[in-house]
């Protein structure tokens, strides 16, 4: 049953940026060597502090950015290097959701337009766009007379709604969610997680679901990759990665997240210094500024992400 | 024990919008004990910042009206003059703002405005008010503070900026701190170096503590006391313990269950609220909570009224009337 | 910072010498136009072409042709003008710019300062009857044609009145400085009042809207929980940053008026300056006069524009980056 969908090989992505300087570039390697599989129906949460690559990891995957090197194997095929006109028939089959569910509606277009958009676009008639259209707000919960209504006649979490449902317009396999739900208050947050998972349920969809909140990725993940300054320095089971974190990171991340329940604070450990710009990256380890165990080799022998025990880590000590 | 710090009373604020009167607070009260640690929460549009930016008088707006008594010290704040407030603000009650990288104003050095607020309220020479920057910045656990001193805020990480603006907070004692999202803008692990500097200065400085959020782990690690406010009211009132082993409110029982919790088992259904977030301007008649709760009865279509135990603990709630009456 | 300096001014020179290739282009290299026939203006006779050839080495390659341009018009300062028999360029030239100069830097002092004091007093009032008034003051800079106005003010100055409350304003015309410093200062007076009125209007508006959206900004926010006063807040903060805005519009304004849109104001007050010249070398399709108009009006707006960078960066530390 479990059939890989999509892997991902070593994909590296820099941007050059003008630096204010006259004519040199700058340099920002905003994903190094990045590698992981996925598994049809399975969910991979990727966590990670800002700039670390979380968003450009799944622009990259679903194409809407080209990665400077590496593979991006989907249903045995790279898709890496594709023009986007090969890649236009795999638009259906991956979906990217975006953060901000205010910016990402036309505020001149009514929903139902909005959500047939894509239909249009894959040229599907209209009886057909309207029909599923209707099927499609009744799935993600919003109301039938939500088709002639505007953007800015909902909340943020109807407009996420409607965000996901324009998403599923075309049976889609993988959907990349960027932190979809960041946006939200908590109780809608709730409800828009819930909607998620049903979907998942009910129409065998794979998820990666891109969050900071580590109290929401373990919520909806299978597995897990924790990101730091552009690369994966652990992958693990949802379980492992909550109850047996191995990297100093992924310690550091977790008793970090504030608790409601106070009684675990006295292992509480805090990171000093700042997470460091990825224009200029520290040598070696690049957690190494911070890392709390960190010994002098850490500052130039970088890490490979390999497998100890249930999990993938990259660091020197853990073996 | 000790006389109170602040104690607003029956604070309300509207504002008189084209769409109708937006009530953002009604009938608001609460207090603070010196040295306390009090956590407001509640959801975006809740009231959070428009009630305390009515304590510290700065709503500016010609549209809106506050009605109410805030008592600082036994002196009525809403009663003073905008210059005898001026000499409050920033000595004996300082604020943060949520969003450290549009705080300052980014045409002068992180020590000029550290060296403003110390000359706002003192006369300090210039080079003392940069010795005591320096000084300050140091506390905040600012690295190499002689140099960062004379930098700009562009120049500071999101985190160095929030330190720096509670440096300046923190600067001329203040007896009250009012901190509105001080670390939603950031990162968990700069979150938990902010929230461990401002437990550690509290208790340095032995000031009391606002700190409003959205995030009840926040509320967690830092208050003792917690007030719950939904659609511009208080609906709930506790100490920190009780509220989360025993939350008496519809609307903080589901807030507490619907946010996926780290320290508890997976469960593959988030519990949720139901419906969407009040829209002040069109608020069910009675308990503005009614069309959304899990309780509603027909009581609920009128107001129920704060029930609270000589502590100021409780909540506003039918429920917990008639579970009395009963 | 210096280095800053350095590569702002390495850019303008840059910029100075492309547009002098693109102006040469467009003049002496349009096809099927016999760029000699129009230098010699119309109706030469075949000796004066040939002479014209000559002079502008139009046998030569493009190349050699732009360099002999840039001699003619930078180092041996010999352009001649066909068109008005054989009359020097240059001179023309370097007669016009001090008028021009002395024209603008006039106006736009006092626009920015009426502006500054206006528009910050403007946003400060906001609540008053000073804000409205102030605003219609404005408005009525905006709205005056400057032509109109400079006939009125003539009609007023130089007319009836002349003889009795105005015997004190010379005639029309430009005074070198380094003539008479009260005659020059006299004679430009009512121009400068004149131009500087359109600029103030606009300048007011701009910066009041500038300020009253920087008080919405956060660090206001922060500023009144220090517990600092409007008036600081106002001036210190709000005005500081509204600078910024300022000084890329004043870059843009200052440059265009010394390039020659002063035009109107040294027609009615009979300035003969760089605007004027322009367009009489524009009327007379006087070739070399165009040339040499056009390289000093991109001089003057490159060498603006790059001070403007400089004091932006001096006002702004965002944009100071090595
Ligand atoms: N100047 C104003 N005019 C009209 N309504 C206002 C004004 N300021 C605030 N409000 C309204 O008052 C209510 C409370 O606002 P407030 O900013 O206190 O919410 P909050 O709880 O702090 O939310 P958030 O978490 O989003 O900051 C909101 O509905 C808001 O729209
Ligand atoms: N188009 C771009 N040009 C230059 N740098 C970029 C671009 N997109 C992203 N980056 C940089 O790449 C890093 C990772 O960005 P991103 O994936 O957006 O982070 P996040 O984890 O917050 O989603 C950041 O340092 C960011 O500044
Ligand atoms: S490699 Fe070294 S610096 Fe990096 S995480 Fe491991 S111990 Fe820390
Ligand atoms: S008063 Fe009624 S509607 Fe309001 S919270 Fe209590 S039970 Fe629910
Ligand atoms: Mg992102
Ligand atoms: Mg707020």
């Amino acid at each position: 049953m479990s059939q890989e969908i999509l892997r991902v090989n070593n994909v590296s992505r820099i941007y050059e940026t003008s630096g204010g300087s006259f004519g040199r570039k700058n340099k920002v390697s905003a994903l190094d060597g990045v590698s992981f599989n996925l598994v049809h129906g399975e969910t991979l949460g990727i966590v990670g502090e800002s700039g670390c690559g979380k968003s450009t990891l799944g622009r990259i995957i679903s194409r809407l950015d080209t990665p400077t090197s590496g593979e991006i194997i989907y249903k045995g095929n790279d898709i890496a290097k594709k023009s986007l006109s090969a890649m236009r028939p795999l638009r259906k089959e991956i979906q990217f959701i975006f953060q901000d569910p205010y910016a990402s509606l036309n505020p001149r277009r009514q929903i139902g337009a909005i959500i047939e958009e894509p239909m249009r676009i894959h040229g599907m008639g209209k009886d057909e766009r309207r029909a599923r259209a209707h099927e499609l707000l009744e799935k993600v919960g919003l109301d039938k007379n939500s088709y002639e209504k505007y953007p800015h006649e909902f909340s943020g979490g109807q407009r996420q709604r409607v965000v996901i449902a324009r998403a599923l317009t075309l049976k889609p396999e993988l959907i990349i969610a960027d932190e979809p739900v960041s946006a939200l208050d908590v109780s809608i947050q709730a409800q828009v997680l819930n909607l998620f998972k049903e979907l998942q349920d009910e129409m065998k969809l794979t998820y990666i679901f891109v969050a900071h909140d580590l109290g929401v990725v373990r919520h909806i993940s299978d597995r897990i990759a924790v990101m730091y300054l552009g690369k994966i320095v652990e992958l693990g089971s949802v379980e492992e990665i909550y109850n047996n974190p191995q990297h100093p990171y992924t310690k550091a991340l977790l008793s970090a997240n504030p608790r409601i329940d106070q009684s675990a604070k006295s292992t509480r450990q805090i990171l000093t210094g700042d997470i460091p710009s990825p224009l200029n990256r520290p040598s070696g380890c690049s957690f190494h500024t911070r890392c709390p165990i960190a010994v002098p080799e850490c500052s130039t022998r970088e890490p490979e992400l390999r497998r100890i025990g249930a999990v993938d880590v990259a660091c020197n000590l853990v073996v | 024990m000790a006389e109170k710090l602040l104690e607003v009373k029956n604070l309300c604020v509207s504002f008189k919008t084209r769409k109708g009167v937006v009530r953002a607070v009604n009938n608001l009260s609460f207090s603070i004990n010196h040295g306390e640690v009090l956590g407001i929460v509640g959801e975006s549009g809740s009231g959070k910042s428009v009630s305390m930016s009515a304590v510290m008088g700065l709503i500016k707006d010609e549209n809106a009206e506050i009605t109410g008594e805030v008592f600082f010290n036994g002196e009525d704040l809403l009663k003073k003059s905008d210059e005898e407030l001026r000499a409050i603000r920033g000595k004996d009650i300082a604020m943060v703002f949520q969003d450290p990288m549009t705080a300052l104003t980014p045409v002068y050095t992180i020590g000029w405005h550290i060296r403003e607020q110390l000359q706002l309220h003192s006369d300090i020479s210039d080079k003392d008010a940069k010795a005591r920057a320096i000084e300050l910045l140091e506390e905040v656990g600012i690295p190499d503070p002689e140099k960062r001193v004379d930098q700009y805020p562009h120049e500071f990480s999101g985190g160095m900026r929030q330190r720096a603006i509670i440096a300046m907070a923190l600067s001329l004692n203040p007896k009250l701190l009012i901190a509105d999202e001080p670390t939603t803008a950031l990162d968990v692990t700069i979150q938990a170096q902010i929230l461990d500097l401002l437990e550690r200065l509290r208790k340095t400085y032995n000031s009391s503590i606002i700190i409003i959020t959205h995030d009840m782990g926040v509320v967690s690690e830092l208050s003792s006391e917690v007030l719950v406010m939904y659609a511009g009211r208080m609906v709930e009132r506790s100490t920190k313990s009780s509220l989360f082993a025993n939350p008496q409110h519809p609307y903080t029982k589901g807030l507490m269950n619907s946010v996926p919790r780290v320290d508890r088992a997976r469960t593959s259904r988030l519990e949720t609220i139901s419906g969407q977030p009040a829209s002040l301007l069109n608020l069910p008649s009675g308990c503005a909570f009614r069309n959304r709760c899990p309780s509603a009865h027909a009581a609920c279509t009128e107001q129920p009224t704060f029930i609270s135990d000589s502590n100021g603990y409780g909540a506003a709630c039918f429920l917990l009337t008639e579970g009395v009456r009963s | 910072m210096t280095r800053f300096v350095i590569k702002r001014l390495a850019a303008a020179v840059f910029v100075l010498v492309s547009i002098s290739i693109l102006v040469f282009l467009i003049f002496f290299a349009t096809p099927g136009v016999d760029p000699a026939a129009r230098i010699a203006g119309r109706n030469a006779d075949q000796l004066t072409l040939q002479q014209v050839r000559a002079t502008f080495d139009l046998d030569k390659p493009l190349h050699i042709r732009y360099v002999s341009m840039m001699k003619h018009l930078f180092i041996d300062r010999d352009l001649t003008s066909y068109v008005n028999r054989g009359a020097e360029v240059l001179p023309q030239l370097t007669q016009a710019i001090p008028a021009t100069l002395s024209l603008v830097f006039g106006a736009a002092i006092i626009w920015l300062l009426l502006g500054l004091i206006l528009g910050i007093t403007a946003a400060g009032m906001r609540k008053s009857w000073v804000d409205p008034a102030i605003g219609i003051i404005g408005i009525i800079g905006v709205s005056l044609p400057v032509y109109w106005l400079g006939e009125v003010v003539n009609l007023i100055t130089q007319g009836r009145l002349h003889a009795t409350l105005f015997r004190w304003v010379p005639p029309l015309g430009y005074v070198p400085f380094t003539e008479s410093p009260g005659g020059w200062f006299l004679a430009l007076l009512f121009p400068w009042l004149t131009l500087s009125l359109l600029y103030a209007g606009i300048y007011i508006r701009v910066i009041r809207s500038e300020i009253v959206s920087l008080m919405q900004e956060d660090f206001i926010k922060t500023e009144r929980a220090k517990g600092a006063g409007e008036k600081r807040i106002l001036i210190k903060h709000a005005s500081r940053m509204s600078l910024i805005t300022v000084v890329s519009l004043f870059g843009l304004d200052f440059g265009a008026l010394v390039g020659g849109s002063a035009l109107l104001t040294e027609v009615v007050f009979g300035i003969q300056g760089v605007g004027r010249l322009t367009f009489t070398a524009l009327q007379n399709f006087d070739l070399p006069l165009i040339m040499a108009t056009v390289m000093y009006a991109a001089f003057f707006i490159v060498i603006a524009n790059a001070i403007v960078d400089l004091v932006y960066a001096w006002i702004d530390p965002r944009v100071r980056r090595g």
